[in-house]
């Protein structure tokens, strides 16, 4: 159990590539681990994560950035799986994860259960500018620059920004 | 799980994603360059998933296979004839109507699609199903927009939508026409009936082309001889191949 601990608390140090700001367990992508004792001698590491779009390309280097700090820290046997289901929803982003989004200039997502149909070309629910906090803002393009965000301007100090989307 | 079903699958979003990814840094503005490129990567990550899987029933069913299948194998391996994809996915770009109004066709069969598959005796594919669906429910919401805003735009983009009518009504009547695998798969409740959501497509391409005040097409579809679910395909899908393929044939098992 000691060991598990362990493992949670090296995870924290594993940023998102891209959103440097968000550790993988901020961003609610490890859904478990568990350690073992290694036939080859020493700890070894289940590790299961769940990717949070399809194709993002950042979960290769988050999976490579694991094996290396846990390697780093002592593991000799590291086992990385993929979960799809459930699929990874913005709300098991930490409260903590959203707070370091919003100081890093990026909109935190909204919670899930407050999103209904939108009719199209309608915008979804007023999104918070993370700059001057007002919610006069607009949508530009339901597509940012990764996958996880879109982007938004604001029309009170005029600030373009990224939204994280919720998903 | 027969894995004819889960190539199916992954070469429609392969072939659509790449495809899609021939706009990336030509798209008309820069906020929907970056659109068709995320819709691209979306559909490449859920062809990765499908091939995976499928590549993992092939080595299953495969007494000791010399070189055991793999998602880059099946992708880049294959021949013309081998991939599975519906025609309608391996259509050229054209003009920015015609891919809108390709991934909106598309995305609405997708969508409806995943909606059944997550339901899905296989664990696997119902996970895949289940993940996908939240990001083709972007991609339909965007191109249904995209649809009406031509349609219902300037003379010219009109035209332009109406010419892409023309080009690829033809190729939709594919969709919803079965092949012994899909039927085999859906009647042992791993695959998805297809006929169940033809009623729910037809209503959606209806509504959206209602709001676009474009016409809808009758029912009399022109004959394709080509079936490019059963490896019957155009000669499009070789000229992708020959691009997509060409590192991996000239230099087999490039890394980089």
């Amino acid at each position: 159990m000691k060991e598990n601990e362990k493992i949670w608390e090296i995870l924290e140090t594993v940023n998102d590539p891209e959103v440097p700001v968000l550790s993988i367990i901020d961003l609610g992508i490890v859904r478990g681990v568990d350690s073992f004792i290694s036939p080859l001698g020493g700890n070894g590491a289940n590790i299961s994560i769940t990717p949070t779009y399809s194709g993002c390309p950042a979960m290769d280097v988050i999976s490579m950035t694991i094996r290396m700090v846990l390697m780093e820290n002592g593991f000799k046997e590291i086992k990385i799986n993929t979960v799809l289901s459930p699929a990874w929803t913005t709300d098991w982003m930490s409260e903590a994860g959203k707070e370091k989004l919003k100081a890093f200039g990026i909109a935190p997502p909204t919670p899930k259960q407050q999103v209904c149909h939108t009719p199209l070309f309608h915008d979804g629910e007023a999104i918070q500018c993370p700059r001057c906090n007002s919610y006069h803002t607009k949508l530009i393009s339901q597509f940012g620059s990764t996958a996880c965000k879109a982007m938004y301007q604001c029309l009170d100090c005029q600030e373009p920004f990224d939204y994280f989307k919720c998903h | 799980m027969n894995h004819q079903l889960a190539l199916h699958l992954a070469d429609n979003a392969l072939i659509l994603g790449h495809r899609n990814s021939e706009w990336t840094g030509h798209g008309p503005v820069l906020e929907q360059d970056i659109a068709i490129s995320n819709i691209a990567l979306d559909l490449i990550g859920q062809a990765r998933n499908f091939y995976q899987y499928a590549a993992q029933l092939i080595n299953q069913s495969t007494q000791q296979p010399n070189i055991p299948s793999t998602e880059d194998s099946l992708a880049y391996l294959r021949e013309s004839h081998e991939f599975k994809n519906c025609l309608l996915v391996e259509q050229p770009n054209g003009d920015w109507a015609k891919t809108i109004l390709r991934q909106f066709f598309f995305s609405a069969y997708q969508f409806y699609y995943y909606q059944e598959l997550q339901k899905s005796k296989d664990s696997t594919l119902a996970a895949i199903a289940e993940k996908s669906l939240k990001e083709v429910t972007y991609h339909l919401r965007w191109s249904s927009e995209w649809v009406i805003r031509l349609g219902d735009g300037t003379d010219e983009s009109r035209s332009r939508m109406l010419k892409a009518i023309d080009e690829l009504w033809m190729y939709t009547d594919e969709l919803f026409e079965n092949t012994s695998y899909e039927h085999k798969a859906a009647s042992e409740g791993f695959g998805v009936d297809i006929s169940l959501f033809k009623n729910d497509w037809d209503k959606k391409v209806k509504e959206v082309f209602e709001e676009a005040t474009l016409p809808i097409p009758t029912k009399e579809l022109n004959n394709v001889n080509w079936f490019g679910k059963e490896g019957k395909h155009s000669e499009h899908l070789g000229n992708i191949l020959a691009e997509m393929q060409f590192l991996q044939r000239a230099y087999p098992g490039c890394e980089w």
